[in-house]
């Protein structure tokens, strides 16, 4: 998986409480991957594409225990930690680097936005 | 105060820059009188005592005192006396200037001086920053208003003393380790307290769900009032505080507000000053910040990216300060923090990271019976993190374990059970130590059973848990002795040990049928409840059981328990059902597979209007709609509601459809009305959970156009009356019903269902369909509760209408009406630069 520097522009993507505990909320990227932001019982937050390796399932609409959230079409189990398949499973989701500072959460900009189109370079 | 110079370096009022002579020493400022900034002159003390002249500048009008000891001041266990921690004669005794009550308003750092509110200029050689943190108060309506308060100093405290002393409520704004101090000195002092927590759990940075939820129903139990999950809107009042209105649109009346929903480092000054400041000031390895002359140290800095707010980092920091200073490098290397604390005399510990995860294993101990619960994660045979509640007395050792990385592989089966036990007598084998008990050594505290009453009832034939827990009893209750029981069963077995029923999922040691009864027999209310007084052996269960427990509760406390969302599949969370591509499919109500042409213009307009791919009749006589995106599902609800349609469940382990045939209204062969018994069957039972789907069909004569006896409940019509169809499904294993009995009017038709279904509801096993369920039990046994016990019957049927009475209340109005909008919303959108156009 492509390792991201952490010193580069974080992206604000809102308030801390948007997100309720034990649920995930969305962020669609145009032109780029869906991704899914994940608010664990224990207040961790997390970032992955929000699509399942096995079958591009949504994750954010699983159901969350721990750091695991369990993709709702066929119930693999992935961690929020380091998007990898967890148990007999074999597979593993891009994660996002993220951050909470002030009560706000920050996506790393160069994890988020697609690298700009070879044609345009 | 007396000035070693002679000079006093304190300037008066309006005197400008005060020169001093070449000091024989440097001049060391330090801005803050708390337990930072005196610590850190203290170890500087302590390194090299003449090597600084001294100043402190302190916003309060006091002397340095113990911060943490606020909360027993305010409970009334100690005075301000007690907890000074330098009293006057120190600074004296160390030629420190102390000025007091007058807070640094600005550094000006090319002249290396500093100037107070009152304007005092003071040069320095060294500054030192220890401004701590402010708390931080919530932005809403009225938090300017008297009465509002933080619990940050002495003077809030002796606000708080003075609203105690006229009695009346008070409300605590913040669930964390603060905000639950004050409200326990409040109800110390005779107030009425209501806690507000915006989160889920209190203290969720330093306890889990679990251990949150002990701690709640303690605080409760002593009187105060916990309310969680809730955000406040408004202070409310005119020239004071008189009470909290919540989002919800609940008010608490108080007299008293206290915030404490957290603290951010007080970095004004240095940044004004220019300083780097991140989420504190900037400090390197010895507390230097981006000016060689100035330091920082305590809760206003940022090390390595971390900010701490707890004593044992900064007492670390202070000692890398002074060293650095006296020219002894040793370096901060950032800390690993533990808290352990009493809240309301009740003992609470934490370390680490205890959030689980990848390659993380929880070893979790549940006592119920002594409110205990510990949970240490362990990775690669090393602790990494430990929650205690209740009995606290490892946590040093766990902590300890931590920070050392030790391996744990060689004690890993007893070090849940605390340093004591797993260094005891070398018994390294949990095998051995079960054998080394003696015969009259308690095995199960919950039933008084005795290792040789277990070991006999083994050997007279119990050869496997189920049968120990069914015949002597032990470990039938809380489970929380099961370890012990099976290495019993292997010791006096050795390999003949049978294995016992499935158990629910790999969370616990119960079946469902274990779990059930106990929830109904403890009056269990609340999964963290049933998880903690049955031994769950992870801390949050998991995507099988958390489900399962859910509806179980549902069941048992029609009216009372609150639906945990996050317990329920993605289908029943969002009332649709998700498709391959992550879009929905919507299946409107249509009662008895009836439908008119207002219903069809409205589906007809929602399949346009949000461009569905595809729409499709069902087996069940209703209309599919494909294709909806989760963020339109609210608007496609409005669109269905306002031509009169609710929920059709299609998505639910609920009630799906009752299918009908047109009969005797239409059909030269109906016997019966079975289209109206449909509809009324339908308009009984929609809006049921159950422990899964369940169908219903009704035919108005033996030709069976409705397929009811491949239903969980058939109405067959002949002339004499209906015959009842129990546990058919199609599906996988087809099974054709079983003839439940058959009754002579319409009205025993309906009352049958109901009592069916109720008894299915009660004892079915989640995620178990009618037909394995009546093939299980046997319909004998299902005819001797439904048919031959009719007061049983009246009864069941009574259960399952009080409970529908909750039950129809369709989800998807409250959705179209705003409700859990963050279930369907995007948080953000982001649109990169080249995408914008």
């Amino acid at each position: 998986m492509t390792q991201y520097s952490q010193t580069g522009t974080w992206l604000d993507i809102g308030p801390v409480d948007q997100i309720p505990q034990g649920r995930a909320r969305t962020l669609p990227v145009r032109g780029g991957v869906e991704i899914a932001v994940f608010h664990t019982m224990d207040n961790q937050f997390y970032a992955l594409a929000n699509q399942c390796p096995h079958k591009q399932g949504p994750l954010s609409q699983g159901i969350v225990h721990g750091s695991v959230v369990t993709c709702p079409l066929h119930n693999w189990n992935i961690s929020l930690k380091t998007g990898k398949a967890l148990g007999e499973d074999e597979g593993c989701v891009p994660t996002i680097p993220l951050k909470v500072e002030a009560g706000r959460l920050f996506l790393l900009r160069e994890a988020v936005v697609p690298a700009p189109a070879k044609a345009a370079a | 105060m007396d000035c070693q110079d002679g000079i006093d370096p304190v300037a008066h009022e309006g005197d400008g820059v005060v020169t001093l002579p070449v000091p024989a020493r440097e001049h060391l400022v330090v801005i803050g009188n708390g337990m930072a900034g005196c610590r850190a002159v203290e170890e500087i003390l302590a390194r090299d005592g003449g090597r600084y002249r001294i100043t402190i500048l302190g916003a309060e009008p006091r002397v340095n005192y113990n911060r943490i000891m606020l909360s027993p001041v305010l409970a009334g266990e100690k005075s301000f006396d007690d907890i000074v921690i330098n009293d006057a004669a120190w600074y004296a005794d160390n030629a420190i200037d102390l000025v007091s009550g007058d807070p640094a308003m600005a550094i000006n750092r090319a002249a290396k001086t500093v100037v107070t509110r009152q304007g005092r200029t003071i040069g320095y050689d060294k500054l030192l920053i220890a401004t701590g943190s402010d708390p931080f108060i919530i932005p809403v309506p009225g938090k300017d208003l008297p009465g509002v308060i933080s619990f940050r100093d002495m003077d809030d405290v002796d606000t708080m003393l003075a609203a105690a002393a006229q009695g009346g409520s008070a409300v605590v704004i913040g669930g964390g380790l603060l905000g639950l101090e004050a409200a326990h000195g409040l109800t110390l002092r005779g107030m009425k307290v209501t806690v507000i927590h915006l989160m889920d759990t209190l203290m969720e940075r330093q306890l889990d769900e679990a251990a949150g939820w002990l701690l709640k129903n303690a605080l409760e139990a002593r009187g105060q009032t916990i309310l969680t999950g809730a955000n406040t809107e408004a202070i409310l009042g005119t020239d004071k505080v008189e009470g909290v209105r919540l989002k919800d649109g609940r008010e608490i009346p108080a007299s008293l507000v206290v915030m404490a929903v957290g603290i951010r480092p007080a970095t004004a000054l240095a940044r004004e000053a220019g300083l780097a400041v991140g989420r504190g000031i900037v400090v390197d390895d010895h507390m230097v910040t981006s000016d060689p002359d100035v330091l920082a140290v305590g809760e206003c800095v940022e090390h390595d990216g971390q900010v701490y707010g707890l004593v044992a980092p900064l007492w670390d920091m202070c000692r890398s300060l002074a060293d650095g200073l006296t020219e002894r490098h040793s370096g901060y290397r950032g800390s690993v923090t533990s808290t352990k604390l009493k809240v309301a005399g009740l003992d609470v510990f934490s370390a680490g990271d205890f959030s689980g995860g990848e390659g993380c294993e929880d070893i979790v101990l549940r006592d119920a019976a002594r409110g205990i619960y510990k949970r240490v994660v362990v990775r690669d045979d090393r602790v990494i993190g430990a929650v205690l509640y209740g009995d606290t007395a490892d946590g040093g050792w766990y902590f300890d374990l931590l920070k050392r990385g030790e391996d744990i592989g060689a004690i890993r089966d007893m070090l849940i059970f605390g340093q004591a036990f797993a260094a005891g007598g070398g018994a390294l084998d949990p095998k051995a130590a079960v054998a080394a008990l003696s015969d009259d050594a308690e095995v199960c505290g919950c039933n008084g059973v005795s290792k040789g009453q277990v070991v006999s009832c083994i050997a007279k034939g119990a050869h496997s848990l189920d049968a120990v827990r069914a015949t002597c009893k032990a470990s039938a209750s809380c489970g929380s002795c099961t370890g012990l029981v099976e290495s019993l069963l292997a010791l006096t077995l050795g390999d003949e040990v049978e294995a016992g029923p499935k158990t629910m999922c790999k969370c616990t040691s119960f079946t469902h049928d274990d779990v059930r009864r106990e929830i109904v027999a403890q009056d269990m209310r609340s999964i963290p409840e049933v998880m903690h007084k049955l031994n769950w052996a992870s801390p949050e269960g998991c995507a099988s059981c958390r489900p399962a427990l859910n509806y179980y509760l549902l069941c048992a406390l029609p009216g009372e328990y609150k639906d945990d969302q996050r317990s329920r599949f993605v289908n029943e969370r969002l009332h649709a059902n998700i498709q391959k591509d992550g879009t929905y499919s919507v299946v409107p109500r249509m009662w008895g597979g009836l439908t008119n042409p207002r219903e069809l213009r409205a589906i007809a307009d929602v399949v346009e209007k949000y461009d569905a791919p595809m729409v499709k009749v069902t087996g069940g006589q209703r209309l599919d709609i494909f294709g909806i995106r989760k963020e339109d599902l609210p608007a496609v609800w409005a669109d269905l509601n306002a031509a009169g349609m609710v929920s059709g469940h299609a998505y639910g382990k609920s009630l799906r459809t009752v299918k009908t045939c047109v009969g005797s209204q239409w059909c030269r062969f109906g016997t019966q009305d079975s289209t109206g018994l449909g509809v009324r069957i339908e308009q009984m039972t929609w809006g049921s959970w159950m422990p899964h789907k369940f169908k219903i069909a009704a035919s108005g004569c033996p030709r069976n156009c409705a397929e009811a006896t491949i239903k969980d409940f058939g109405v067959v019509c002949v002339d004499s009356g209906y015959e009842l169809h129990v546990g058919g499904n199609g599906g996988i294993h087809v099974r054709v019903t079983d003839l439940l009995c058959k009754v002579a009017t319409e009205q025993e038709a309906l009352d049958y269902c109901a009592a069916f279904i109720q008894l299915y509801r009660e004892e079915a096993r989640y995620l178990e369909r009618t037909a394995p369920w009546v093939a299980r039990v046997g319909v004998d046994y299902v005819k001797s509760r439904i048919v031959e016990d009719d007061a049983g019957r009246e009864a069941l049927r009574g259960r399952f209408l009080f409970s529908q009475q909750f039950m129809q209340d369709d989800p998807w109005a409250r959705r179209a009406a705003g409700e859990d909008a963050d279930l369907h919303q995007h948080m953000a959108e982001v649109r990169p630069v080249e995408y914008v156009a």
